[in-house]
């Protein structure tokens, strides 16, 4: 897959009151499961920015590629997941895709953390939470005196609102929530720029989600890190993002603010994912989601990966290859749809006005 | 209870509303269900402790009605499912299948039927679809003088997986979630049972086939008269599919009500809760969280009322006695000392120390939903 052929990712306007800086930025990215004929193309062709203190959702389904993409720019990803193409840079210099393993360990975690969903697996049962903390902060700041880390870690742990006597508990005597408010703990033990979050409250029940999400979203303005945050739950991405990429099948089929997008979605699966999630209030009606299933990536349909879904699809979603990701509404926000090349026109739900 | 197996030429109009003999009275009755799970084996004379998991639930499933249970992890919502699937046995309280008290067996389970959380579990991954489907109609004896595969194939058209002459080949791996959890329902409508028992039917799949799945029971509930039992976590489903709501805490049933009056005007504090933390798209910001923290253990839960310690309205008598449930309305019940209206001057004194990590004072019409009194009078 060229890179020629990608709309450069400055194109898309800064989503709002934080900066335009960008500090990911992903252009043309592509990743497989397995080699050669078999491979499975798990992202194909991804163009993303994420700016500094902005928070980024990504949403899509299983299989969708949201943490195969994830992976991918931290390097993470492991065999036989391989990047075949595509450029991911960090603040403007770092080339991530072509850094040595020197160069990615002074960059993990220092500027760039991740938080995984399953916080039991990611914590060392047989250790205490103190002793993960001081772990930690030996590995990456080696001066740090005895006293220093304990400190800090007691610091961290009341920045989540755990209390320090947690600091001798083991993994198991914490609830799932207070686990999930750990690892958000560590993650930002070094102060990174950007946290990358996959579905870090999918297991949670949603008292515990809502108050895990006011915790980081006020840190978040507190220390200004920027947050990739991966998750299933277009409603909630609505309530938490300042902008939204949605993924189908591999690709982003659509990017722009969060409030545009719940809005005014402009491609059909954004709609579809919209109408699949109930409202709480107003009549009841009846809502249809999503006919079929996502797409086998062994076996992806041709043209459009969505069009066998689609109620709007047309000859040309099946006769050409998969549309390119078309900058709308004055390159606020793009979407990769054929229906909106600007040569048709739009069924009225794709083409809503957006408000202010 | 006396159920006879249809003979198979009549597949197509399905069971009759109400095949019961008292009318419109519920099929399915939970009455003052109660659920203690000892921690350890009892020895001679010591009393064991035991997670007090369901506590004095009454429930009402009505014939071609949905009735959905919401609740979060370890509010005793799974527990209540398998009580009523007969599956454990309950610590006190009863039953009743049209109005008699059930008796576990096959009788029972041909009225009664249960689908699981995990179509990736509930399915045998060495069995294909045909076995899956075509053993129920054995083991209960229902198949009549119909072949068995003409069955299956009806069966699997009622869920909608067509053609099914596809399906009926296929492995467990062969299909995807949505397909899997079609097929356990179909299994589960196998024995023509009046009453499905849904336990989180839709949480495992993809976002975009889940309003496929709950349509599908919205239309067996039309079609078939079938009573169902909705379980989730996501109140925002439940509103959509259910006709009554009911909202368990800690074991115990806290309010119950008409979907659409229980989400508007949530009379309970915990449901109040629920519906501030549930992700919300359509408000500006969502409001402060009154009543944070985690439900309480169950081996020794607090007294009076479960939710008291988190509580941002909790009253002295809140602590000591546990509410009763206060009819708001003909269908719509909360437990909750709110709601009464003799309270002493002693007894509906703020609790010290309750709400305060909310951090935030009610403003008016937050406080006092019109569902909720004045704490006192």
């Amino acid at each position: 897959m060229s890179t020629e052929e990608v709309i450069p990712s400055g194109q898309l306007a800064s989503p709002g009151r934080h900066g335009s800086d960008p500090l990911i930025e992903v252009s043309g990215l592509c990743a497989d499961y397995g080699f050669g004929a078999g491979a499975v193309h798990a992202v194909l062709d991804v163009d993303l920015t994420l700016r500094r203190g902005e928070v980024l959702g990504l949403a899509g389904e299983s299989g969708s590629g949201k943490s195969t993409l994830a992976y991918a720019i931290t390097r993470l990803l492991r065999p036989p997941g391989i990047i075949t193409a595509g450029r991911a840079r960090f603040d403007g210099s770092v080339d991530l895709l072509s850094a040595t393993e020197h160069e990615l360990r002074g960059l993990r975690w220092n500027d760039i953390a991740v938080v995984l969903q399953s916080s039991m697996n990611a914590l060392n049962p047989v250790l205490r939470i103190g002793t993960q903390f001081a772990d930690l902060l030996r590995a990456h700041r080696p001066g740090m005196s005895r006293v220093a880390i304990r400190e800090r870690s007691a610091e961290l742990l009341a920045m989540v609102g755990i209390p320090a006597d947690r600091l001798t508990s083991y993994p198991h005597e914490l609830s799932g929530g207070m686990r999930q408010r750990v690892m958000i703990a560590t993650a930002l033990a070094l102060d990174p720029a950007v946290v990358i979050m996959d579905e870090p409250t999918t297991a949670l029940d949603v008292v515990t989600q809502r108050e895990i999400l006011e915790e980081l979203t006020a840190l978040r303005d507190r220390l200004g890190f920027a947050v990739l945050f991966i998750s299933h739950d277009l409603s909630l991405l609505v309530e938490i993002a300042d902008s939204i990429a949605v993924m189908y099948a591999g690709r982003l089929v659509e990017q722009g603010p969060a409030k545009a997008i719940f809005r005014s979605p402009r491609h059909p699966y954004s709609l579809g994912l919209l109408n699949s999630f109930p409202s709480l209030h107003g009549p009841r009606r009846t809502m249809e989601g999503i006919p079929g299933s996502p797409p086998d990536l062994r076996t992806p349909p041709p043209g459009c990966a969505f069009h066998p879904r689609c109620r709007y699809a047309f000859d040309k979603c099946q006769a050409e290859p998969h549309p390119p990701l078309l900058p709308l509404d004055a390159g606020s926000r793009a979407a990769a749809c054929w229906l909106q090349d600007g040569t048709r026109t739009r069924p009225d739900e794709l083409a809503l006005e957006v408000r202010p | 209870m006396t159920e006879q197996p249809r003979a198979a030429g009549d597949e197509r109009e399905m069971r009759p509303v109400s095949v019961s003999g008292n009318g419109r009275g519920p099929v399915l009755e939970a009455k003052g269900l109660t659920k203690h799970f000892p921690v350890r084996r009892a020895r001679l004379g010591v009393g064991v402790p035991a997670v007090h998991a369901v506590e004095d639930v009454t429930l009402a499933l009505p014939p071609s009605g949905i009735t959905a249970v919401v609740g979060e992890s370890g509010s005793g919502k799974s527990t209540l499912a398998r009580l009523l699937a007969r599956l454990i046995k309950p610590t006190a309280g009863s039953v009743l299948l049209d109005g008699k008290p059930a008796v576990a067996g096959r009788p029972y389970a041909r009225a009664v039927q249960l689908v699981l959380q995990d179509p990736f579990a509930s399915l045998n991954p060495v069995h294909s679809v045909r076995y899956h489907l075509a053993r129920p109609l054995q083991v209960h004896g229902l198949t009549g003088g119909a072949s068995l595969d003409s069955l299956v194939t009806e069966l699997l058209e009622r869920v909608s997986l067509t053609p099914a002459d596809q399906f009926v080949t296929k492995y467990p791996h062969e299909l995807s979630g949505g397909q899997r959890q079609r097929v356990a329902i179909a299994r589960a409508l196998a024995v023509r049972p009046r009453v499905l028992l849904a336990d989180e039917p839709v949480s495992m799949l993809d976002v975009s086939i889940r309003l496929g799945v709950l349509n599908l029971l919205g239309d067996l509930r039309a079609r078939d008269g079938l009573a169902i039992l909705y379980i989730t976590h996501d109140i925002a489903s439940a509103r959509y599919l259910a006709d009554v709501i009911t909202v368990m805490y800690a074991g115990q049933v806290v309010e119950s009500g008409p979907a659409a009056v229980l989400t508007d005007e949530p009379a309970h504090p915990y449901t109040q809760l629920l519906l501030s933390a549930a992700p919300d798209p359509d408000r500006a910001a969502p409001p402060p969280l009154a009543g944070r923290g985690a439900p309480p253990n169950l081996i020794r839960p607090p007294a009076g009322c479960r939710f008291h310690p988190r509580c941002p309205h909790a009253m002295a008598v809140c602590a000591q006695t546990a509410p009763p449930a206060f009819a708001l309305s003909a269908e719509h019940s909360s437990a909750c000392w709110l709601h009464a209206h003799d309270l002493t001057a002693d007894q509906s004194r703020p609790l010290q120390g309750n709400g305060r990590t909310s951090g935030h004072e009610p403003g008016p019409g937050e406080e006092r939903r019109s569902g909720t009194p004045e704490p006192t009078t």
